[in-house]
Formats: structure tokens, sequence, C-alpha cells
């Protein structure tokens, strides 16, 4: 690109936000979403280019370029059709994805810094699409084939994979039942990511609407406990899917780890986000009340565990992170956010080991003072601690948000799937087809935790090759 | 209907009950050892309640609960024909049943309800079994005659002497592992000291010794670590790795320290919870 069509480059559309001042002490969604003009005039930044990479940059490959172009021209209801033929959680994409490693990464515009914002033009269309029927929400057409009550596929799980999978299906004439072991369908959605970031009105919205499709959600339903990939055979199934997630908790394995004032980001999260402990007590589940808080970590739950204890009251939330701010996984925007809320940050540093008092209630931890060595294996430069450098932080409340790993509960009971060394559950990327035949798997179960996106790829892979399957036969 | 109870049997007054609930997929694969997790109401939280018996045919299971807080409080007020808003199960790994020989099952207060499902496990496995209750006093003593069907012995302390030992549990098993050294098992549910002192007087007989934990529970399924107990000096998971364990290795002080973590709010949920059932 030339220094003079650079000159020209408009700077993106800024994101409507809450006032950091006004937002870090309550829940409510942080970023506004566009108003119309807004996205009118941020898409017509787009080049619209001859050879568009974005949509290569997507995982779900969402036609970028088109959709865009429909926004510029005010075609919102195309834009959505568009973007709903081949990502089915658009205004849960448009708020979670990580854009600036995707489409946005990819986009020409990048090198000038001003990518056009796509992740926020995906938020705004389908916010603002009205859907006249549950099949238009689902795939922006009116109508859709009634399900067959004979064509039955069962999925585990009720995470963006899984609702990926049903809504593909259900849409082409499939009676798709979810079994999940919550008491509520979301998976991360709803237990996780917390809703200053993602309000739960707009999972419940599209839960709704699989509802209307003829998908069946059966919840406290544990897959291999209350009901197994046997069973479900047995019972006329054609079809099962496994998508649940990678949510067992890591500890590090430190001296005072499991002190009364230490708890995993799950936890946390679990009790604030589906439980709704912040309303503690007009809701019954209790949450620890941290005044000076630490999370160790630095990915995306580290970031929403940070906020949601400084909009608990803590009276300071430090994020540890072994590397430095420009290797945190988290993604960008929100990191910023955090910051402009008074999140601090601790980097070059891992904690050794936690201390407490007689009653077992956290009082300190003792960090290491780390430094960046050589590349590892994910290209990043190792944190390596600096020889005799520690130092000790006062603190009541930790949170653990040092990663997860995949839970046991299905796999162990349910022996004639094959697993890989990690417990991960082994598929063929071609199909997402398991070790058992018919039994397909997708999202963090397959992968390890990973994103949305990612989740939703593997649910409509598994989709498109049941569908054609059960064509077949 | 699915989750109704049908029936629910007063065993302490004010205290302690008995439900019947209708969930056949539960009952149908529920084993010994095995817990189920419920939730009253939308804003309710989760608790965790042992299966203490089954009935596939009749597609029903059944729990015994004790009155100690808001939710358990609150469980209270159903009767026969309420439908419990959310039950899942069966959790937690099974007992580990095999044909054995002779198994001493010790039950203390509420314990002694999730020690029955296991002790039966064991008559129906073809052992022989010897049950160890205890509880304050004689009016306080739970499950006696259903014991008593499957069981060689049920020998009895109380704290006050109404009926059997005056004393505790740990007692009693002391005195029977002394006089027979041919039991192969001791598997204990009950408060945690009581099962912390169980795993003490054991410890010189080289029995194996199983204690079933009740730490704090959220999900129930593995997701949140907040059951963690430390066994043996490692980090496990009661909800998917127990909840029962090696009781030589489990360090009970450390249990009983995070049962306590959220004392003060559970407080005042349940103060809260006798206002509003005053007005
Ligand atoms: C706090 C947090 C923040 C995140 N932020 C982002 C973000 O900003 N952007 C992004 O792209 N990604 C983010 N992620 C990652 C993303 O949420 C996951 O990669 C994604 O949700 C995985 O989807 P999934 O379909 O594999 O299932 P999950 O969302 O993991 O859901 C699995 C479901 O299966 C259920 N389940 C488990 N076992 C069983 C069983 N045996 N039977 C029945 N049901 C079962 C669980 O209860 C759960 O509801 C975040 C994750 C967390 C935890
Ligand atoms: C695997 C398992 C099986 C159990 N089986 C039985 C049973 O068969 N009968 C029975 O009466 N009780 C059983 N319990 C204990 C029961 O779950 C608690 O008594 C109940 O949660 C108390 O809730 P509450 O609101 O009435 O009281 P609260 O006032 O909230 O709590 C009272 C005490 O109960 C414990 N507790 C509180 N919340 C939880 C929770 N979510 N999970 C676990 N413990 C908690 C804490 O130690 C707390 O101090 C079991 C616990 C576990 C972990
Ligand atoms: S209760 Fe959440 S992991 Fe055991």
């Amino acid at each position: 690109m030339t220094t003079k069509r650079k000159a020209k480059i408009k700077p993106r559309i800024g994101m409507p936000l809450l006032d950091p001042l006004k937002r870090a002490r309550i829940f409510s969604e942080v970023s506004l979403g566009y108003r119309a003009e807004d996205a009118v005039l941020e898409a017509k930044r787009c080049l619209q280019c001859k050879k568009p990479t974005c949509r290569k940059g997507c995982p779900v490959e969402v036609d970028c370029k088109s959709f865009i172009r429909m926004v510029a021209e005010e075609n919102f209801r195309e834009a959505f059709r568009v973007i709903k033929d081949t990502n089915s959680l658009p205004a849960i994409c448009g708020r979670v994805c990580p854009q600036e490693n995707q489409c946005e990464g990819t986009c020409k515009l990048r090198p000038t810094g001003q990518p056009i914002a796509i992740g926020r033009l995906e938020r705004f269309v389908a916010d603002n699409f009205y859907a006249r029927t549950s099949c238009e929400e689902e795939t922006g057409f009116m109508e859709c084939l009634l399900p067959d009550e004979n064509l039955k596929v069962a999925a585990f799980g009720s995470g963006p994979s899984s609702l990926t999978l049903a809504g593909f299906l259900a849409a082409r004439g499939v009676k798709v039942t979810i079994f999940e072991a919550l008491h509520e369908p979301g998976g991360v959605l709803v237990y996780g990511i917390p809703e200053f970031r993602l309000p739960k009105s707009v999972v419940k919205r599209e839960v709704d609407s699989l509802k209307h499709l003829g998908v069946d959600f059966k919840c406290n339903f544990v897959g291999g406990m209350s009901v197994t990939v046997d069973d479900l055979f047995a019972d006329g199934y054609k079809a099962v899917f496994i998508g649940v997630g990678a949510g067992l908790p890591k500890f590090m394995k430190l001296d005072g780890e499991n002190l009364v004032g230490v708890y995993s980001a799950n936890e946390y999260l679990t009790r604030v986000n589906l439980m709704h402990a912040y309303r503690f007590p007009e809701y019954d589940t209790p949450v620890p009340k941290g005044d000076k808080v630490v999370v160790i970590g630095g990915g995306n739950v580290a970031m929403d565990a940070a906020r949601t204890a400084y909009r608990l009251g803590a009276s300071s939330v430090r994020v540890i992170y072994r590397r430095t701010k420009g290797e945190m996984p988290a993604r960008r925007e929100e990191l910023e956010h955090a910051l402009d809320e008074g999140i601090e940050l601790e980097i070059l540093a891992s904690p050794l080991s936690f201390a407490g008092d007689a009653n077992g209630k956290l009082q300190k931890v003792t960090l290491q003072r780390m430094e960046l060595g050589l590349p590892d294996a994910s290209g990043r430069r190792r944190p390596v601690p600096v020889d005799g450098q520690t130092f000790e932080l006062e603190t009541d409340m930790a949170v653990m948000a040092v990663g997860t790993g995949a839970n046991k509960v299905l796999t162990q009971t349910t022996p004639k799937l094959k697993l890989n060394n990690r417990g991960y559950i082994e598929v063929d990327p071609a199909t997402g087809e398991t070790s058992m035949p018919m039994v397909f798997a997708g999202g963090d179960i397959v992968t390890g935790a990973a994103t949305v996106v990612q989740a939703m790829g593997a649910g409509r892979l598994a989709a498109k090759e049941i569908l054609g399957r059960l064509k077949k036969s | 209907m699915i989750n109704k109870i049908l029936k629910k049997r007063i065993l302490i007054p004010g205290r302690v009950s008995e439900l019947t609930i209708y969930a056949p997929h539960i009952a149908e694969k529920a084993r010994p050892g095995n817990f189920a997790v419920l939730r009253l109401s939308e804003k309710g939280e989760r608790i965790p309640l042992t299966i203490a018996d089954r009935d596939p045919e009749n597609g029903t299971i059944v729990i015994v609960y004790l009155v100690l807080g808001k939710t358990s409080a609150l469980l209270d007020t159903h009767v026969e024909g309420d439908v419990i808003l959310d039950l899942c199960g069966p959790l937690g790994k099974p007992t580990e049943i095999k044909k054995q020989g002779e198994v001493v099952c010790v039950g203390g207060g509420t314990g002694i309800a999730a020690m029955h499902h296991i002790a039966k496990g064991n008559f129906e496995a073809g052992n022989e079994v010897t049950s160890v209750i205890g509880a304050r006093s004689k009016d306080l003593l739970l499950f006696k005659p259903e014991l008593e069907k499957i069981s060689s012995r049920v020998l009895i302390a109380t704290d006050d002497g109404t009926v059997g030992h005056k004393g505790f549990v740990t007692e009693v098993l002391q005195k029977y592992l002394q006089n027979n050294s041919s039991v192969s098992e001791v598997v204990a549910v009950g408060p945690v000291p009581m099962m912390k002192a169980v795993a003490k007087v054991t410890a010189p007989f080289d029995v194996r010794t199983m204690v079933s934990l009740n730490s704090i529970m959220v999900d129930g399924i593995g997701m949140c670590g907040a059951c963690r107990v430390s066994v043996g000096g490692e980090i496990r998971f009661a909800c998917v790795d127990g909840p029962e364990f090696d009781a030589s290795r489990v360090d009970f002080d450390e249990l009983m320290t995070r049962l306590c973590a959220f004392r003060d709010q559970e407080m005042l949920s349940m103060e809260l919870f006798k206002k509003s059932e005053a007005s």
C-alpha cells in the first residue's frame, strides 16, 4: 500500500462504551454496540478487496466482504443471512471472538493499525435483526423443514459446539436432543463468561430459538452417568455428538493452595455467573468477598475473574502473569478494558506458595520474579525464574486461572472412546468422528481449551457429516 | 412426573426426613456410594445429597437429609406431591464392592442413611456385613430396622447410653476389630471428626478403610474444584474422584477448615429464611 493511500484511511469507528468509572463496579454490559449510522460508516471504510483475506482468517469462514458490503448498503437483513450461512452464533462471536488474530488480523488495513471492525459489525447485524420466525433466526430464511421424529441425534453438553450442531441439524429436519449436566444450557457462555461481556439474554435468545425449532434441552443429565452413548443408540438415536468442553480446573501443586480464600476461576465464575452469587443473599449461593485480590494467569479467564472481583467490591485486584503484557493470551480489548477499569498487572511473576492464618484463611502469596529467556515450543519467550528474587503480597483472595483440562466424567464411563495422552477425544479431522462409529466430538473436549468460534466450527463440521450420512441411509 | 416426591417419612421431627422421589433414569443407574445434586428454586443453590437407596422397578430413589441451613430447611418445607426443580445424578464414583468376606460399615448421624446403601450393596454382593451405628441418643438413631435386615449384627453406640454402648462408635469399632481379625474392609460415613477417628482406630489393624467425604460442592461434575481435598498429599476432587477415599491418606483437618469457608453467609441465609417463614 502506498503512503498516499495510507494517509487517506480514516480511523475505525469507536465502540460506544460505558464510562470506566461508571462501569467498573457494576455488571452491565461494557460495550454498548454500534448504532446504525456507526455501522454504515464503518462498513464504508472496507476496501472490498478483489482477493479478500478476512474470510480465510475466520475459523468458520464468514463471508465478511459480502456482509460488510450489505451493511454499507444498509441491507441489514441480507447481511444477517450471509453471516448465518456459516456462523450460527453471530451475536456471541461478535462479542467474544479474538478478532485481532482472526478476520481483523488478516484485513488489508491491518498494517495501518485501523483494520475494519468486523467483530463490531457482526454484532451490530446480529443484535439488530428481528427474526419473524425461529427458522429465520437460525438461518436467515423464513421456513425450515419440520423435525422428523425418526431422525434422532443427541448431543452431550450445551456449549457453542453443540448449539451450532443443533441449529444446523434442526433447521434441516433432524430431531436433536441436548443432554446438559448443569441446570442451564449454554456451557461456558453461561457459567464462565460474565454478564458484563456477554449478557445472558443474548445466550438465552439463541437457546430459545433452538427450542422453537424443535431442539429438546434435557438439563441435569450427565453423559456417562445419567445416560450413556449405548443407551442412546438403543433408544433409536442415529448419531451422538460429544461437546462436553474442557472444564476441569488446573491447580499448580503449591503449598497453601487449598487454604480458604484460594479458588479456581471456574468456581469463582460459576458461583457468580451460573448461580448469580453476585446477588447474594437474594440468591442462595454465597461468593467470597475479596478485598486485596490476586488473580493468577493471563488469559480471558483471568481477565474475567479479575474484573468480576473488582465489581464485587475488591479494593485492589492484581493480575499476576509470568510473561509480559505483550504475551498475554487475553483478547486485547478485554485487557484494555480491564486496565481502564483499574485492574493492575504484576508481570514477570509466578506464585511459589500461599500462606494463611491459624484458621486456614489465606493471608499472603509469595511470588517468584521471572525474566524472559529463549523461545519455547509456542514461539513465545520462555519465562525463567530470576535467582533469589522472591517477594510477597498481602491478599485475602487468590483466583487460579492457569488453564483447564479434560473432564473425565464421560470419557471414563465410555471406554470405547479413543483418547489422546492428555485425555482429549481423538477424532477424524475431516469428519469429527471418534473411534466409535456414528459418535462425533468437537470443541474443547477435542482441542483442549480454545475458542467459541473453533467449537462452533467443530459442531458445524460434525453436523454436516451427520446430515450427509442420515440422508444416505 | 419426574422429580416428584412420592413419599415423605419424618425420621426425627424438624431435623431429619426421608424422601422417596420419582427419577427413573437415576434409579436405573445409581449404585451404592453415588450422590445427587439438587436445586429447589430459581434462586436456589445446588446441594449434594447421597442416594440412600433406589428401586429401579418403581423408578424411585431415596434421600435422607438433615436440616442444617437454608437449603435443607427449604427442602423440609416440601411435602408429598411436590416436585424438585432440578435433580441431577447419579454422581460420584460408586463404592468399589467386591466379594471379600466381612465388611464393617460404620455410620454416624445422618451418615447412617448414606452408609445403608453401601451396606446393602455389600450384602447383595455376598459379603458378611457388620453395622456399627452411632448417634447422640436412642431417638436419633436412623435406619436401624433396615440395617438389621442386611447385617449379621448391628452394634450401637449413643452419647447418652440410652441404647447400646455409652460413647463413640469408634470405641465399639476398636473392640470389634480386636476380637475379629477376619474383617477385610471398614467403610465409614458420618461427621468428619468421626471419620477422622475411625481412620485412627483402624490404622494399627492394617484393614482397608474407606471414608465418604462431604466437601462443599457447586457443580458436582468436576468443573469447579470447590470440593477438592488432599489425599496422600495430592489434590483430588471429591465429586468425581470420590466421594470415597482411603481414610489413611485423607487430610481431615483441611476438610474441616474448608467446610467452614462460607459460615457467615450461610448463617445470614438461614436467618433471612427463618424471618421470611415466620412472616
Ligand atoms: C471464563 C472464560 C472466558 C472465555 N472467554 C472467551 C472469549 O472471550 N472468546 C472465546 O472465543 N473463547 C472464550 N473462552 C473459551 C470458550 O468459552 C470455549 O472454548 C468454548 O465455550 C468451548 O465450547 P464447547 O462447545 O467445547 O463447550 P463448553 O462451552 O465448554 O460447554 C460444555 C458443556 O458441557 C457440559 N458437560 C460437561 N460434561 C458433561 C457430561 N458428562 N454430560 C453432559 N454435559 C456435560 C458442561 O456443563 C458445559 O455446559 C472462555 C472460556 C472461559 C472459561
Ligand atoms: C457427596 C455428599 C453427600 C452428602 N450427602 C448428604 C446426605 O445424604 N444427607 C445430608 O443431610 N447431607 C448430605 N451432605 C451434606 C449436605 O450437602 C449439606 O448439609 C447441605 O449442602 C447443607 O446446605 P444448607 O443450605 O442446608 O446449609 P448451609 O447453612 O448452607 O450449610 C451448612 C454446612 O453444610 C456444608 N455445605 C454448605 N453448602 C454445601 C454444598 N453446596 N455442598 C456440600 N456441603 C455444603 C457446609 O459445611 C456448611 O457449613 C452431603 C454432602 C456431600 C458433599
Ligand atoms: S463440585 Fe465442582 S469440581 Fe467437585
